[in-house]
């Protein structure tokens, strides 16, 4: 899938600038940047939830779903686990049977037990209220998957959980993703391709390892120079 | 609603309530009679056995006519609720479907009418549709209306914007599903409180409409016509006018109350931190105690912070911080390290208590303080820092004239020398421009310069401590380098002991000297910084670095991950915290293991760390 | 580096007090529609309506030619909005004098009134919602919290028009230490004050206990008691600018009702303001002075809004300015 030439303006602010990216078939493109960067107006882009221009090529843009930063508030209060994940199989029809199957393989695949679809979101932790979100996502079958600042709501010893199921996913199922977090760290150890976003542009982009080992950019290289490092004095 | 209101007034408004309902449905079959008996012999008659409210000027019984009238009065104001409400609701669900033109018309048109009062809008309805209670009820319908519209509005479009509608978007579901599924149900339960309220509104509405002679016409009568009927006599036989007065008074009262309450256990605010100084209690201290170290600015022993219901956040915190010297405090949410910050500050909320077995700065023990002195020595020697710079400055205050505060406070600074100190200050932490930054206000400032900001005003005074609680969590990683090294530098050259918490144990690992890190209350182990890496020795803090990607974590890998959750503050039993999440975890864990050296300045409590 | 700052002032708030003045005049021109149609909205004749039945035609006609009810409605419209701009709200039905000189005459006592009582209820609601936010922060003092918040929303409850009634019956009939109706002198102010300045006094003191709180609660005044800054000063000058500031938000609105509330009190006093001539028009039927007075009603909530809005901008240029 490709985004192509996408731009974001709200009023004369442009929020994302021509933005071209394509995400190949099965891999996880990290997108980087600091706040007011652009690229969460571009998360909400890509899935519609803004008004934007340029295009999306290559896949089905009504088959991409987004995970949100908030687990608390992406999933409706009033609701079991079991209705919120059901809610992406709507378009399948299914009996109830046959949804109430699907919604446990849904938990399954996130690691969840099926006991939590009777749930409600207050009864669940934070990660996993994150796992939900990501189950109901996937009920959807989507051809690309956006996750946007998922663990940084989330304490250190759960978000390790949550990023080795990103990994899993995409081992297990191919699922194509467009990751993006503040943290480079979190986007290097989970992403193939990185994509580095300043100001509304993509100032830098290129497999992981050489953008993280030689970055071309400066601005990459001042990023990659902030961040905080165990052990370094 | 889920739990009825148990507090005096709530109880207050439910009998009151509970008496007009029984009043409306029991009184014309009982005193309906007596409240139409014409008796020529006895009008305008004052107070008497027969009539202890008087007579009217036909001569009937005005205490019966008060017990008929609540049935009209109440179903009145119901009718005029339901109207308003209906029309509301409509009218705040419109724009939502509406064209965007549309509806911004019909938004602007509910805000102008909110601004109007209800009066003014149901005296416009009564000259349309004319004297009489339809006119009336209409009229309030009408005043309710708008009321209603805004709040729909408001509940809408913050259920709209929520993160779980836009998932359903995403997923395809459909605009009516989303209202039925999603809105209705999370914005029934504050329009249904709502609904109280506004029938306590509507019959103190409708009663005055009648009391202008607007509303209700003779031969029919509500409690606002009697005291209309009332008005004229209140200076010879006031009593006529106290049964529909009272009446009138306690339907409103009621309704009031009970929707207060309503309201109030619906949305029982969650306690938030504030002030309150709960003194340090000298607590009992241990005979072994170690004595006091001379060269610490901050030593503490024994810190525990309870909130009542056996909540104990922090349990027997023991930490001392040497000049010059950064310690970092890491730990989870949840795992005492903010309220270690806030008990030392001396700023733990009501309700909670803080004992410390010792509790000194700068080798002055504040639990034997006296209060004005501990005041000077806090507010001059304690500099804090809190996470979100967006509001650790008061936003109607110029930057500068918070910062002067101190001097003029603290040290009897003159207005021209405070601020000519900020100004000074303001460009110690490198802010540019100082002298215009000091004349602006907080919001003209990004949040890396805020949180400069901050740091100067602890500057201001002469500080031997500095408390930063997670004061780059807000910030882009470019903004935490530049503010962390200024905290660094700022300590080198105060030679200020500085407690850095935090839950990055990255930035913990860059910034600090020594690490300190917490677990469900408790230390659970005490490194230097060097060591953190390789060196740790409780599994909880190994596990947290290895769940910690960094810049060469093997990406072949999967991450450490911890299983579980910590306890929480009331869940603490007697073992070892972690024993439940541990994989070295053996039966002698039920019993706590102490925290002890581990080799040369390292501390650690666990019975398998060896 | 992040270290940008936005545009200072300048430009924003001249922008900021433009977008207030044209939705002020957008909301005047409503206004002067919405009291014209009243009197078309009105089924049937409004002048037979008002003269009654057995009136004779030719009078009904007469009335009809003077208030121009055969013209066309559009032109009806241009001539209303032409002579309300030149201070010409035509003539009372019943007494015939002109409506422009019943406002003129009365305006001022309704204005006093009202004037009065905002200050009184400002001036006790502030420091007693504040003391009580001071007093109940965190939960604290539960007993002050039970009885302020009963003690208000009683007292919020109860009409004007009974305190009215009540006051009347024990300071003026009772005691007679103050004139039960009419203005005659500052005396006879006491009453009508306290009558519409309680139920206000108690709802903004509410609201102002409520900012209070979450005044405490905020970082700033966190890091001003880390400073260990004398209470008084911690109050005065960290929390009472923010809290007015949400606080006049509301009252805003509470002091229109206020205006509205004085209907009712200046009926029960006999004051002679515009309140008491609103009542008597519309019973009467008496359409020139209900729509005259309701015009000047509807002017005095639109004024008072556009005010409050522009102080507001001034108290606190964070929040006026984002407001789009």
């Amino acid at each position: 899938m490709i985004i192509k030439n996408l731009t974001v303006r709200f009023g004369t602010f442009t929020a994302v600038d021509d933005v071209t990216l394509e995400i190949p078939a099965g891999a996880i493109v990290g997108l980087v940047g600091e706040s007011g960067s652009g690229k969460s107006t571009l998360a909400r882009a890509v899935t519609g939830l803004v008004p934007y221009t340029g295009g999306i090529v290559g896949g089905d843009p009504r088959r991409i779903q987004m995970v949100f930063q908030d687990p608390y508030a992406s999933l409706d209060p009033r609701m079991t686990v079991g209705t919120s994940v059901a809610e992406g199989l709507q378009g399948l029809r299914l009996p109830r049977a046959a949804r109430q199957a699907e919604v446990e393989r849904l938990l399954s695949l996130v690691s969840l037990p099926a006991s939590l679809a009777g749930r409600y979101p207050r009864e669940l932790s934070g990660g996993q209220r994150q796992r939900v979100a990501i189950a109901r996502a996937l009920g959807a079958r989507p051809e690309l998957l956006v996750a946007d600042e998922i663990t940084s709501a989330l304490d250190v010893s759960v978000q390790g959980a949550v990023l080795n199921l990103v990994r899993s996913l995409r081992e297990e199922l191919g699922l194509s993703m467009l990751f993006i977090s503040h943290n480079l760290a979190v986007v290097r150890y989970v992403s193939d391709v990185v994509a580095v976003m300043h100001q509304g542009r993509l100032v830098e982009i290129g497999p992981t390892e050489e953008v993280v080992g030689s970055p071309t950019d400066d601005y990459t290289r001042s990023l990659l120079e902030a961040i905080p490092r165990l052990g370094r004095t | 609603m889920r739990r009825l209101p148990r507090t005096p007034a709530g109880i207050a408004g439910i009998v009151l309530v509970t008496l007009m309902v029984i009043l409306a449905i029991i009184g014309p079959p009982i005193w309906g009679a007596g409240a139409e008996r014409i008796d020529s012999t006895v009008i305008l008659q004052g107070a008497s056995a027969a009539h202890p409210l008087g007579t009217d000027n036909l001569g009937r019984d005005i205490l019966a006519r008060v017990l008929v009238a609540g049935r009209l009065s109440l179903t009145l104001a119901l009718l005029a609720t339901l109207i308003g409400a209906a029309a509301g609701v409509v009218l705040g669900a419109l724009p939502s479907v509406l064209p965007r033109r549309a509806a911004r018309l019909v938004t602007g048109t509910v805000n102008a009418l909110v601004a109007f009062p209800g009066l003014l809008l149901a005296m416009f309805t009564a000259v349309v549709t004319g004297l009489g209670a339809r006119g009336a009820v209409l009229g309030i319908g009408v005043a309710i209306a708008p009321g209603f519209a805004r709040l729909t509005q408001t509940l809408a479009a913050s259920v709209a914007g929520a993160d779980y509608v836009s998932a359903a978007r995403m997923l395809g579901v459909s605009r009516r599903r989303i209202m039925t599924s999603h809105v209705l149900p999370n914005i029934a339960e504050p329009l249904i409180l709502n609904l109280t309220q506004a029938l306590g509104g509507a019959l103190l509405g409708l009663a005055g409409m009648s009391f202008l002679g607007l509303g209700v016409q003779p031969p029919s009568f509500d409690w606002g016509r009697l005291l209309f009927d009332g008005l004229g006599r209140i200076y010879v036989t006031p009593a006529v006018a106290l049964g529909p007065a009272v009446a009138v008074a306690f339907a409103g009262i009621g309704f009031n109350l009970l929707g207060d309450a309503l309201a109030h256990a619906a949305s029982r605010p969650a306690v938030t931190a504030g002030k309150d100084v709960p003194r340090a209690v000298p607590g009992s201290v241990e005979p072994g105690l170690d004595e006091p170290e001379p060269d610490a600015v901050l030593e503490v022993r024994d810190l525990t912070v309870t909130f009542p219901g056996g909540v104990t956040p922090v349990r027997g915190l023991s930490l001392s911080i040497a000049p010059g010297e950064i310690v970092g405090l890491v730990g989870e949410s949840g795992s005492g390290k903010s309220l270690t910050a806030l008990a030392i500050g001396g700023l733990v909320p009501h309700p909670g208590r803080v004992n410390a077995g010792r509790l000194r700065l700068c080798g002055t023990d504040l639990g034997e303080l006296p209060e004005q002195e501990r005041r000077r020595l806090l507010g001059t020697s304690l500099a804090m820092v809190f996470q979100d710079p967006m509001s650790s400055l008061n936003p109607a205050l110029k930057v500068g004239g918070q910062l002067a505060e101190v001097a003029t406070v603290h040290q009897g600074a003159s207005r021209t020398e405070a601020r000519t100190r900020a100004v000074d200050r303001l460009e110690h932490v490198h802010i540019p421009e100082p002298d215009r930054r000091a004349r602006q206000h907080p919001h003209e400032l990004s949040g890396g310069m805020r949180q400069r900001a901050v740091i100067a005003m602890g500057l201001m005074g002469t500080p031997r401590l500095i408390i930063a609680d997670e004061p780059t969590t807000a910030l882009d990683v470019t903004v935490q380098r530049q503010i962390l090294r200024l905290l660094r530098e700022v300590t080198d050259e105060t030679g200020a002991a500085t407690l850095f918490i935090s839950h990055d144990i990255a930035v913990v690992g860059e910034l600090c000297h020594r690490v300190v890190v917490m677990y469900a209350g408790r230390v659970v182990e005490e490194l230097p910084v060097g060591e953190l890496a390789s060196g740790a020795a409780h599994p909880y803090t190994r596990a947290l670095i290895a769940s910690l990607p960094d810049m060469d974590t093997d990406r072949s890998l999967p991450l450490a991950s911890i299983p579980g959750r910590q306890p929480s503050p009331a869940e603490v039993g007697g073992g070892c915290a972690f024993a439940d999440r541990c994989e070295l975890a053996t039966d002698r864990c039920a019993e706590r293991p102490p925290l002890i050296p581990y080799g040369k300045a390292h501390l650690v409590a666990c019975w398998e760390a060896s | 580096m992040a270290e940008s700052s936005r545009p200072p002032g300048g430009r924003t708030r001249g922008a900021f007090v433009l977008r207030h003045l044209v939705r002020f005049v957008i909301s005047l021109a409503a206004l002067l529609v919405a009291s014209f149609a009243m009197i078309h909205l009105i089924p049937g004749d409004p002048v037979r309506a008002s003269l009654g039945p057995a009136a004779p035609v030719e009078l009904v006609a007469a009335r009809r030619e003077a208030l121009g009810l055969d013209q066309p409605i559009l032109s009806q419209l241009l001539s209303y909005v032409r002579n309300v701009l030149s201070g010409d709200f035509g003539t009372s039905f019943l007494s015939g004098e002109r409506v422009g000189d019943v406002i003129a005459t009365r305006l001022p006592n309704t204005l006093g009134l009202a004037l009065l009582a905002t200050v009184v209820a400002l001036l006790v609601a502030v420091p007693l919602g504040m003391w009580a936010g001071v007093r109940t922060e965190n939960g604290r003092g539960r007993g002050t919290e039970a009885a302020f918040t009963s003690a208000t929303g009683t007292a919020v409850a109860v009409p004007e028009f009974l305190y009215s009634i009540a006051l009347v019956a024990v300071f003026a009939i009772g005691l007679g230490w103050f004139p039960p109706a009419g203005r005659s002198g500052p005396v006879s102010y006491v009453l009508p004050i306290l009558a519409l300045a309680i139920a206000p006094t108690a709802m903004i003191a509410r609201i102002a206990r409520v900012e209070t709180l979450r005044e405490l609660s905020t970082d700033y005044v966190r890091l001003a008691r880390a400073k260990r800054l004398p209470a008084a000063r911690l109050y005065v000058r960290h929390v009472l600018p923010n809290m007015l500031t949400a606080t006049l938000t509301v009252g805003g609105l509470l002091l229109t009702g206020l205006i509205a509330g004085s209907v009712l009190v200046e009926y029960v006093f006999a004051w002679p303001g515009l309140g008491q001539r609103i009542v008597e028009s519309i019973t009467q039927k008496d359409y020139p002075v209900a729509q005259g007075v309701i015009l000047v009603y509807g002017t005095i909530v639109l004024v008072v809004n556009l005010l409050v809005d522009l102080l507001l901008g001034v108290l606190d240029p964070t929040s006026a300015l984002k407001e789009t």
